[in-house]
């Protein structure tokens, strides 16, 4: 069999990649634009950079995006790691089945119907929405996604380690800390960039939870273009782009590299 | 070469004295009393008693899922048991969790800590006691001394092959100079030579730290080389609990016999019991047998005879000395293992038994050979009565 680029495979690349980046590549380009029409090339420029600095309404978006995202996938990846290791350890406690199945109905709930769910409980428990409503919302949704990343680097950690600890003194708390968490400790990292970048860019269960003075960015972002797309949103989105980018890379860099190794231990084990 | 040589003399004279479970004066210490393990509807232990003295290398064997792994995990407090006492030097372990027990254990993985290097990972126990930094740093130089790693200190568990990785857990098991080791297969994932050279080494090391080892093993030529006493379990009971040669020149049950070693059993009725002699007759051979044994039993019970292969004897013409036991057979099949050479000899009823023979000359063409018409014949104290 013929290895290597064929016509079909070229062709299947360059139509896929063009799909998928496309629109973002002229988002990128046209926020260097000059001009103030965003259709209109008119020379190179960063100018819409330093405007964002002044325009306060995006600024302002933009900081409370970053503190909910923060705030919200430390939470989400504490609590997730939590379940992951509940679910994980704890055997066949009643309501096991129950209990993972509903932690992860959220990855495959529409945002609309978590968003709105968790409208109601905001109204009914007379919560004032605002900067903690949408907080409180991401952590919901974004638990989940921390919960499957840890377990799926728990399934195969060996709990012999753990008892290794326990066996030479040290007690149970002081070995999760010692043993356990330095060893999931990337898988523990990137459910929180995973978080993170999930909070980061979510729009609908936002604008259910949230309330005055609590305008996220990408909310921000969304009027504003309905009123027409200007060069300032194009630029809050190439930097939007590349934080997501830079975090995904990492996550996934990380991920990569203590697989790797787990692989190379495992290897050196079996061939002893 | 003077000191290696009182050293073995001095190993010697306790090795060949060494029995204080004779010594009706001696307290062990380690004693399961009655003790009982279910896991759900399964029973892994059933009421196992068992004394374990101090010094004693005491090995754990049976098939997988005898209940031998689950009996060490009691002691190192990992299960509790369900019924029936456990206790270490005269204290009851029940409620004493495994991070407050003075034993330690070698895991069948090694469980070495990979984000910790050799060095850290042998002082991890020693931290946990809140022992001294230059204390726990002349211990760690000691231990990787004693296994001979002190090159390798800096390196990570995966920068190290499966001998030396073999070597740390031990160092690291041993560093708080535990009451009892504990060794869950410890030598399983080595290769055949490696794993004999370190069974002499853990039986010297043993001798050395004074020390108290529990082994768990499936490997019976591992109990057999390595332990004072053995305790073969099957379906979570004790079968036999005795010395290595006890086990296996006179073992207690059949299971036994049949799990060390290779046997020949040899149905029959017993026709005579008396004093020291025990006539059996069989249906595969014409001639009446006699085995130098007193058997609880009397004339009409059936019983079997339990002969181990290097124990019969072959030969192409009748033996001259009339007390030997006496089958007739024809030669099935020949093994020839360089050593020995085995000899499968069919009897006339049908049933094959097994012949060990030392090759004691360089012979090429072989003095016997297949289907040729052999005598097998084994002396009265060479075989054991089972009932």
């Amino acid at each position: 069999m013929r290895k290597g680029l064929t016509w079909f495979n070229i062709t299947s690349i360059v139509l896929g990649f063009a799909f998928l980046y496309i629109p973002i590549l002229l988002l990128v380009i046209y926020s260097f634009n000059a001009s103030r029409l965003v259709t209109v090339w008119a020379g190179f420029s960063t100018q819409w950079y330093w405007a964002l600095l002044e325009n306060e309404q995006l600024m302002d978006a933009a900081w409370v995006t970053l503190r909910i995202a923060f705030f919200s996938s430390l939470v989400a990846t504490v609590l997730g790691t939590m379940a992951a290791l509940t679910l994980t350890r704890y055997g066949r406690f009643p309501g096991r089945t129950l209990f993972s199945g509903m932690i992860y109905a959220p990855l495959v709930m529409p945002e609309v119907i978590t968003g709105l769910s968790l409208l109601l409980l905001f109204v009914a428990v007379n919560f004032d929405r605002g900067f903690w409503t949408v907080l409180l919302a991401h952590i919901t949704f974004t638990m989940c996604f921390v919960a499957v990343v840890v377990q799926s680097r728990l399934v195969t950690f060996d709990r012999a380690l753990e008892e290794a600890a326990l066996d030479l003194g040290c007690p149970p708390f002081k070995t999760f800390f010692k043993i356990t968490l330095p060893l999931i400790l990337p898988a523990v990292v990137s459910g929180f960039m995973l978080a993170f970048t999930l909070s980061l860019d979510d729009l609908v269960i936002a604008s259910f939870t949230t309330g005055p003075g609590a305008t996220t960015l990408p909310m921000r972002i969304y009027s504003q273009v309905r009123l027409g797309v200007t060069p300032e949103i194009n630029a809050v989105c190439t930097i939007l782009i590349a934080i997501v980018t830079v975090v995904v890379i990492i996550a996934s860099v990380m991920t990569k590299r203590a697989e790797n190794q787990r692989q190379a231990e495992e290897r050196a084990a079996m061939t002893g | 070469m003077a000191a290696d040589k009182a050293r073995k003399e001095t190993i010697g004279a306790v090795r060949r004295s060494f029995a204080p479970w004779t010594d009706p004066t001696k307290t062990p210490l380690i004693r399961f009393e009655n003790v009982v393990k279910r896991f759900g509807d399964f029973t892994a232990v059933d009421h196992v008693s068992l004394d374990i003295y101090e010094r004693e290398f005491f090995a754990l064997l049976g098939p997988s899922g005898c209940g031998k792994t689950t009996l060490m995990r009691m002691l190192a407090g990992f299960e509790e048991p369900t019924e029936g006492r456990l206790t270490l030097a005269g204290e009851d372990l029940a409620g004493v969790p495994p991070y407050r027990r003075p034993v330690n254990m070698m895991f069948q993985s090694y469980a070495l800590f990979p984000h910790m290097n050799v060095e850290a990972n042998i002082a991890f126990g020693l931290k946990q006691d809140k022992m001294g930094k230059g204390e726990i740093d002349a211990r760690v130089e000691e231990m990787l001394k004693l296994v001979k790693l002190e090159k390798f200190a800096k390196r990570k568990p995966h920068q190290l092959s499966g001998g030396q990785r073999q070597r740390v857990a031990l160092a690291r098991s041993l560093a708080k100079r535990p009451k009892v080791l504990l060794l869950d297969e410890p030598l399983g994932a080595l290769d055949k030579k490696l794993r004999e050279e370190t069974q002499f080494e853990l039986m010297d090391l043993q001798m050395d730290l004074g020390m108290t080892f529990l082994i768990v093993t499936h490997d019976q030529e591992e109990a057999m080389t390595v332990a004072d006493r053995i305790a073969v379990m099957n379906n979570g009971v004790l079968v036999q609990v005795a010395p290595p040669s006890v086990i296996y020149e006179q073992p207690a049950s059949r299971y036994v016999a049949d799990f060390i070693g290779e046997v020949n059993l040899i149905e029959g009725t017993i026709t005579q019991a008396s004093h020291d002699e025990t006539r059996i007759s069989s249906p595969v051979t014409r001639f009446p047998l006699v085995v130098a044994q007193t058997v609880a039993c009397k004339a009409g019970d059936t019983a079997c005879i339990a002969i181990r292969p290097e124990k019969l004897r072959i030969a192409l013409e009748p033996p001259a000395d009339p007390s030997e036991n006496l089958f007739e057979g024809e030669i099935w099949d020949i093994g020839y293992l360089g050593d020995l050479s085995i000899y499968h000899v069919e009897l006339a009823c049908g049933q094959r038994i097994k012949v060990s023979q030392p090759n004691l000359s360089r012979m090429v063409a072989r003095p016997i050979s297949w289907d040729d018409k052999v005598w097998v014949t084994f002396a009265p104290h060479a075989g054991v009565v089972l009932t």
